[in-house]
This record gives C-alpha cells, structure tokens and sequence, in this order.
C-alpha cells in the first residue's frame, strides 16, 4: 500500500473514534506546548539577557586601565605585573601603541567629567562624555532623534533623554508611560547649552624645584554646545560612556584638556607630558580575539577588563536552564506518548476483525504496520501543530502576565519569550518522532495478527 | 499435477493444540481441483471444511503435507509471499460478508486495489464496474450496514473478484441469506464459474444446494476426505433458479 492511501485510511480510521483519538491527539498538543512553552521562556530569557549585554557594547570592547590607578577593575590582576608606582603611565603613547595591536579597530580614551551645564539660564549637573565617531554605529544610538556630530572637534551635544526630559522640566514618572524620544527632541534640537569645565594647563611659573617640577593652572571655561541629538540610552548600561548623560566629540573632549579625576591623584606628574588617561576603551574586529589582546595589554603593563567571562559563564547557565526546562516539558510529551501506546492498543483490539478482514484480502504485515504507523503518525502531526499553537499562547500568555506584573511594579515591559522557527518545526518532528515510536508496538502487533483468528473475533 | 491444476494437496494436515487436546482441524486429504472447477466442501460443523479452505487460501499454513495452490507451494512461502498470494490468486467472500463497515460498498470493493497499489485513477473506475457486474450501481456510496444481507453478499462478491483472480473460495456464501436472496448469490458465483472461468470452492452444509450448483462434491468428517463424488449435471444449472 502507498503512504498516501495508508495516510487516507489512517485518517478515516481516526475520524472513526472521533473522541477517543481526539483525547489521544489532545494529550499530545499538550505535551508538546509545555515543550514549546518552557523552551520558548528559556530562549527568551536567554535572548533578553543577551541583548541587554549587546546593548552594553561591552562584547568587542576591552577596557585598558593603568595599574596606578589603584581603584582597578580587577583586584586578582594586582598580584601579578609590575607593581603599581613602577608601572607605565596611559598616556597617549600608550593608546597609540595599544591601537596598534593586531584586530584591534580603536582604541579611544574615556573622558568623562562631572560638570554644570547652563540652559536657559538654569543650571544643571551631569557626567559628559567623550564619544568616538565610531559609536555612530553602536547599537546604543539606534533610534536616536536628531543626528550624529557633523565633525570631530564639532562643539555639539548628544543628550541622553533622562537628561533631555530635566532640561524641559519634565520629571519622568516611575512606571508611567514612556515619554517619546520624539516629542523630547523637537524642542531642544538646534538649542544652545553652555558648559562649564576646568582646563588643565601647564603654567609657566617656576616654583624653584628642578626641570621636571610639575606646575600647572586650572582655568574655568565656558563653552556654547548645540544639541544636535536627543538618545534613548540606559543610564544603568554596564558600559562606561553611556552612564554619562551628555556627550560631546571626543575629538572635541581631548582638545579641551578638561581636567580629570586622576589629574588630581597624579598631582605631582609633570604638566608638560601628554595627558594621561583614566581608562582606554579597545575596540576589537571580533569578540574572540578579546583573549589574545588582553594578554598583550596586560604584558605591556596594565590592567585589563572585559565581559567575555560574564558572558561565557552566562551561556553555560542558559544551556543548562533550557535542557532543564527541555525535560520538563518532555514528560508531559512521555506521559502523552503512553496515552498513544493505549489508544492503538485498543485500536486493535477493537478493530481486531478489520485487520483480519484486510489481511484476508492480500494486506501484508507492511501494510497492516504501515496503516498503524500512520495513524500513531497522524496524531503525532496533528498533535504537534495543535500543541506548537497551545505552547505559543501559554507562552504568550505567559510574558504578557510578566509584563502586566512588571508594569505594576514599575518595570519597563520586556520580551521575555521567543518562538524561534527551529523550535516550531523541532517541536513538530518531536512529536511526530514520539508519536511514531509509540506506535511501533502496536503495529508490530497488528501486523502478527493471526488472520484465521481475528476472523473469527465478533 | 500439470498447468490445468489449481489446487493439489497432498497428505496435507492442520493440527491444533488446545490444552491437552490435540485438534486434527485438517487430517492427510490429499486432493486435486482442476481449473474451472466448481467443487463444493461438504460436511458437518467442525467436519474441517473451513480449515481446508483456510489453508488454500493462504490465511493459515499446514502443519505437515502439501498444498500448491496455482502452482505455488504455499507451505514454502513467507508472510509476504501468502499476502501476495491472497491479494492476486484468490478472492474470497464469507458467510458474514466481512465488509469494513466504516467504508462505503465503492471503497470496500476499492480496498484490495489499495493494497496492489492499482493507480488510484483507474480504481474508481474498476471498482464501479465489479460493482455495476454484481448489480450494485446504484448502491456504491452506501455503507453495508444501510444495505440487505444479498447485497452486501454481492459487494464482497464485487470485492474478491477486483484482482481479477483465478481462484474463487466461498465460506458458506448462503448462509447468512433467505434462499431466493442465497440463490442470487449463488447465481452470480456460477456465472463467473462459467463465464469467467473461475474455479470456485465452496463450502457448505447444505447437501442440496452443492447439488443445484456444484460439478463435484467433497465430502469431509473429522479432517479426512471421506467422499468424492463428480455431479455431472447439477440441477440448478438454468439461470434463475430457486435452491
């Protein structure tokens, strides 16, 4: 018999006991959407942790810091290298060397300095950045209102929109609605902002120590910047630059020769070297050359720090939670799988005399199995297509009771489920592949059917 | 044996085991039915006429002896080969019709089709023709259960005939009918006995009705062949005759 016509009569047969291979496929659909269901939350949590880490901008990015600043992001690195007062100074010299590496894009310093800014002539504070033209591309300026810096010495302003909404007054409410970026940015783009900073300037004055006497003035400054973007940045981003609320050019940021927080613990360095830099952000081609230069850069001297070990460990938890959760809902699938083995059982039984009657008029085992097959085969189909829909919505259902709970506690909503194509069809061949194999026992034992027999059972 | 030979048996037995007892179901007939023939099994209840005819039709297996049926021996074939032997040698109709009850008379005639892998175009086609041969068009989207005994008799006669074997085994065909509805069937079966040149085997237990139609009877009692007798003009022989 062809697969078509065993796949034709199986559906008859199915559609004979209409409720109890219902009840059967049922059993099925369910186990295949607490399947679908618990993996989907796993691949959405996974998915979520990994964009907020995306977002960080922190996979290709290796964050050099010199051992003298002793506040180092990594304590254990301490131990090993030169120590502190010996170690070389990041200075210009250093970034230069340090970009130069092989797969390194860039290497940037942070400039970051808490400052007054003045617009309409009210002052506010905030951290201001320095932003390389590279972040034109990062992922943290997607749907930013406005434009980029037209050049890198421009004296303009990107503003983070906490930052935008204190400018016109407008207090975000914890757990409301979020405010447009778009209505933010259209009356404050084009606008000017005065900055106030401290330059740090060499003096000239001669304080009767040596040649290397470090002299130097801060001098307050002010200049005009003009917003020219309006961002929707996460203030609490892992990533450095973003904690700031306002960014100027970091072209523009270097020439100012702001003074800088080591400045003060470097009080006794000679003004005239090159600046010196808190810390140097490297930008790598790949994530997985993060390894190869943060060994180079540690054996130049300095300290290394980046999130490729976060994300390893991070991965390994979500492999581990999705196979959890893959059982989990696989023994809803076993308990169905039974319910298929009792449902052609008593197919036979039941329809004992039929398969007398087929094999009678020239069926083979390989027919009588194949008919088996295909109906256990159909379930399996039905079951998974049903069960994949059911699982969805349970999944569905399920992020929008997260999101309704995360409202209230004042969350922004999430995405914490994902259906991914491979898991539809995956769960759709599980099912089919359960199904197939709970029938093998019942059509092996139709197909041994003794016809003389099954005959004569009324 | 030559090539006129449908059925050759030799020395053939079927024994059953049950409990303590060992039943001789079938017990060392040895026979020869030549194509074309139509031979009526006589006998009484458990005379062993079924078993006989179970065993030429490849439904069950020998316990020792021969049966070579169209030239092949079934003792010596596999599962597979006895369900092709089945589907293309013999067509066989029972005293309770055996229809699939779920399946209309069309797709119950279509079924042996099915399992030959006929093209599904020509099914239908075929189907309705056996069907239409036994009277039947007007009935094919029926089911048997909406249909008298005679009809459902002459749907599994449409039904055994669709592989167009040679061999036609009938178990008791009249059974279960009133006899001017038996005589119909019985009708039918001598007409393709004789038109188609079918050899037909039928067992019965009604002496009178082997005599209306069948050329030779054999008569069985406890598994042996204890008679076997030519009826060289059975007196049924005009169309249309009662029982």
């Amino acid at each position: 018999m062809t697969l078509y016509d065993s796949t034709e009569l199986a559906l008859r047969n199915l559609r004979e006991s209409l409720l109890r291979n219902s009840l059967t496929t049922i059993g099925i659909s369910v186990g295949v959407a607490s399947l679908v269901a618990m993996l989907s939350l796993g691949i959405g949590l996974q998915q979520l942790a990994g964009r907020r880490l995306q977002k960080s901008g922190l996979f290709d990015t290796v964050v050099v810091s010199s051992r003298r600043d002793l506040r180092s992001y990594n304590r254990e690195q301490e131990e090993n290298g030169p120590a502190p007062a010996e170690s070389p100074v990041l200075d210009e010299s250093a970034r230069q060397k340090i970009s130069q590496l092989p797969h390194v894009l860039e290497a940037y310093p942070d400039i970051r300095f808490i400052t007054q800014l003045q617009f309409e002539d009210k002052p506010h504070l905030s951290m201001v950045s320095g932003l390389p033209p590279s972040a034109r591309s990062n992922d943290a300026f997607d749907g930013m209102q406005g434009s980029f810096f037209s050049a890198e010495s421009a004296a303009e302003a990107i503003l983070q929109k906490s930052f935008a909404e204190e400018l016109l007054g407008k207090t975000p409410k914890a757990g409301g609605d979020d405010v447009n970026v778009a209505t933010l940015a259209r009356p404050l783009l084009g606008k000017k902002l005065v900055m106030q900073y401290a330059e740090r300037t060499a003096s000239t004055a001669q304080s009767g120590g040596g040649d290397n006497s470090a002299a130097y003035s801060v001098v307050s400054h002010q200049l005009n910047l003009t917003i020219v973007g309006i961002a929707d940045l996460d203030p609490d981003s892992m990533r450095g630059p973003t904690r700031a609320r306002v960014f100027i050019p970091l072209g523009l940021a270097e020439s100012l020769h702001v003074m800088q927080p080591n400045d003060l613990r470097d009080t006794t360095r000679s003004a005239g070297a090159s600046a010196a830099y808190t810390t140097v952000s490297v930008r790598l081609k790949s994530p997985k050359d993060i390894p190869v230069i943060e060994d180079a850069v540690k054996k130049m001297g300095f300290n290394t720090f980046s999130i490729i070990d976060a994300t390893k460990s991070l991965q390994q938890f979500f492999a581990v939670l999705d196979i959890f959760l893959g059982i989990f809902g696989s023994l809803a699938l076993a308990v169905a799988s039974i319910g298929i083995v009792n449902t052609l059982v008593m197919a036979i039984l039941e329809r004992r005399r039929e398969i007398g009657i087929m094999k009678a008029l020239g069926a083979s085992d390989r027919d009588v199995k194949g008919l088996f097959f295909a109906e256990a085969g159909a379930m399996g189909i039905i079951g998974g297509l049903v069960g994949v829909a059911l699982g969805w919505t349970i999944g569905h259902a399920i992020n929008l009771g997260t999101n309704v709970y995360l409202r209230r506690l004042h969350f922004p909503p999430e995405q914490i489920w994902s259906v991914p194509w491979w898991l539809v069809i995956g769960a759709i061949v599980f099912s089919v592949i359960v199904s197939l194999v709970s029938g093998l026992y019942p059509a092996s034992r139709a197909a041994r059917l003794d016809p003389v027999q099954a005959l004569r059972y009324e | 044996m030559n090539s006129s030979t449908a059925i050759h048996t030799d020395n053939l037995c079927r024994h059953y085991q049950m409990g303590d007892t060992l039943i001789r179901a079938v017990d060392g007939i040895s026979l020869q039915v030549r194509s074309g023939e139509f031979v009526a099994l006589l006998g009484t209840s458990g005379s062993g006429k079924s078993s006989l005819l179970n065993l030429v039709a490849g439904l069950d297996r020998p316990t020792s002896g021969k049966v070579i049926v169209q030239g092949r021996d079934l003792a010596e074939l596999s599962r597979e080969g006895l369900a092709k032997h089945r589907l293309h040698g013999v067509g066989m109709v029972f005293q309770s019709f055996n229809l699939i009850p779920s399946m209309t008379l069309m797709e119950n005639a279509e079924l042996p089709m099915r399992f030959a892998e006929v093209d599904r175009d020509k099914r239908e086609g075929l189907a309705r023709k056996s069907l239409e041969r036994v009277g039947l068009s007007a009935r094919i989207r029926h089911r048997p259960m909406e249909l008298s005994g005679g009809e459902q008799q002459r749907a599994s006669l449409a039904r055994a005939l669709i592989n167009q074997p040679k061999l036609l085994l009938a178990d008791e065909p009249t059974g279960n009918l009133d006899s001017r509805t038996g005589a119909e069937i019985m009708n039918l079966i001598r007409e393709f006995n004789e038109s188609l040149g079918m050899t037909v085997v039928m067992v019965t237990h009604e002496r009178a009705l082997a005599e209306r139609y069948a050329k030779r009877m054999i008569f069985l009692a406890d598994g042996k062949l204890i008679e076997d007798q030519p009826n060289a003009t059975p007196t049924g022989a005009s169309r249309g005759g009662g029982l």
